[in-house]
């Protein structure tokens, strides 16, 4: 239990997604603008990759490895996460339209960020087997969620700001990611 | 011949990937801890992105519309995966060096973005000219951005040691936050010198959001220049 518990404060705080391991920036530059969406693209995102890392880790054991067939690990892993994606978003539609409103465009969105196939490397890399791969997956894409809306929080307050001329758009998003960057160095001795 | 030419200036200069479109932002921050790393992860970026374009370009008249991006995901993973193996076998070193993000090149936007917006309505060989250009526009902004870091947060250059022995070097900058430091302080002073000229507009791209990248208004934009 604790080796779980110790894998998951890793991947959400220590090793965060985003801030150190750069998966997945491009959501978190571009949907990061009000909070409201960066929540729901988080939300999306654990989600997304919950399944994902528990369905790649599946046919990595079961299909793959039998087979020999590792080497094909990134073409089946990304065509794995592009059919749960649209599977996700036919299911949501059909049985929880709430929720389909709520996550709307973020979904099919999640097939190109790379930190969905990050995390099915990663496991595979690291040797996790299925319970450890699902808390791996989780723990990232909290992590995720945590500091996108963070940035959004920051993004926020920054947008009445006199911010001068060359830092205005893409810049300051960048030095606010970096000292974000800088108080999570600070989990680094957590673990 | 011109033509030809043009669009490799237009990767390299005009719409270079990462500091107008700012797209494919995951390798360009993760690799650059040094200048070596920037060169290796931009040139197998630009093979399959060369390979790519090919490709796709061939397949135009074949692929159908409705499976295009499943069929684009595929030629490209399967070109990452080729590279990763030749990568694997005859440069160990790099490979190590660079590690996940060589299969992440598959979810690199540039690739995808330059199939749907450029390759899917050109021939073949302005596609593998648009290829090199993109290709070498990247390599060239990763390896810039590979230089600084490694001379300000290890003071060497391409691994030699090139700063005074007083030199202090600033670790941080080859941690994750010196990386958004770096990127955030190279826009900025292209942001400044585009608004010294005062003549050219701010370019369109992507809204700087690769998640757009193949989507319909995304390669509008870019057929509207």
């Amino acid at each position: 239990m604790s080796e779980m518990v110790l894998i998951f404060v890793g991947a959400a705080l220590v090793n965060n997604v985003v801030l150190s391991q750069f998966y997945g920036l491009c959501p978190f530059l571009g949907v990061s603008k009000q909070i409201k969406t960066a929540a729901s693209m988080g939300v999306a995102i654990i989600f997304v990759i919950t399944i994902a890392s528990a369905v790649c880790s599946v046919i990595y054991t079961y299909l793959l490895t039998p087979l020999d067939l590792q080497f094909l690990q990134t073409i089946v892993f990304i065509l794995v996460i592009a059919g749960l994606v649209q599977f996700v978003e036919m299911f949501l539609k059909k049985n929880s339209p709430a929720l389909f409103q709520a996550l709307g465009v973020y979904l099919p969105l999640i097939t190109t960020n790379c930190a969905v196939l990050g995390v099915a490397l990663t496991n595979v890399q690291k040797e996790y087997s299925f319970v450890p791969s699902v808390v791996n997956g989780l723990g990232t894409s909290v992590g995720f969620t945590i500091s996108i809306v963070i940035l959004a929080g920051i993004r926020e307050r920054m947008e009445n700001n006199n911010i001068i001329a060359p830092l205005k758009g893409m810049p300051i998003v960048l030095f606010a990611a970096a000292l974000m960057a800088i108080a999570f160095n600070g989990f680094a001795g957590l673990i | 011949m011109n033509e030809y030419k043009d669009r490799i200036l237009n990767g390299i200069i005009k719409e270079n990937p990462t500091f107008i479109l700012i797209l494919g932002m995951c390798p360009t921050l993760a690799v650059t801890t040094s200048a070596m790393n920037g060169v290796g992860m931009g040139l197998s970026t630009t093979a399959v992105l060369i390979f790519s374009n090919l490709l796709i370009s061939l397949l135009r008249n074949i692929i159908p519309d409705k499976v295009r991006i499943p069929a684009y995901i595929v030629v490209i993973a399967s070109l990452v995966t080729v590279v990763e193996l030749v990568l694997k076998a005859y440069i160990p070193a790099l490979y190590s060096a660079l590690g996940l993000y060589i299969p992440l090149i598959v979810v690199n936007c540039i690739i995808l973005g330059r199939a749907e917006a450029y390759a899917s309505k050109s021939t073949p060989v302005l596609a593998v000219c648009d290829g090199i250009g993109m290709g070498l526009g990247f390599t060239i902004a990763l390896t810039l951005i590979g230089i600084l870091r490694e001379l300000i947060g290890a003071g060497s250059f391409f691994g030699m040691n090139i700063m005074p022995s007083a030199y202090q070097p600033v670790a941080i900058f080859v941690k994750a936050p010196g990386a958004f430091i770096v990127l955030g302080g190279i826009i900025a002073v292209m942001n400044g010198l585009k608004i010294k000229n005062n003549s050219s507009k701010k370019v369109e791209g992507c809204s700087g959001d690769c998640c757009s990248c193949g989507s319909s208004d995304c390669s509008d934009a870019k057929k509207k220049k």
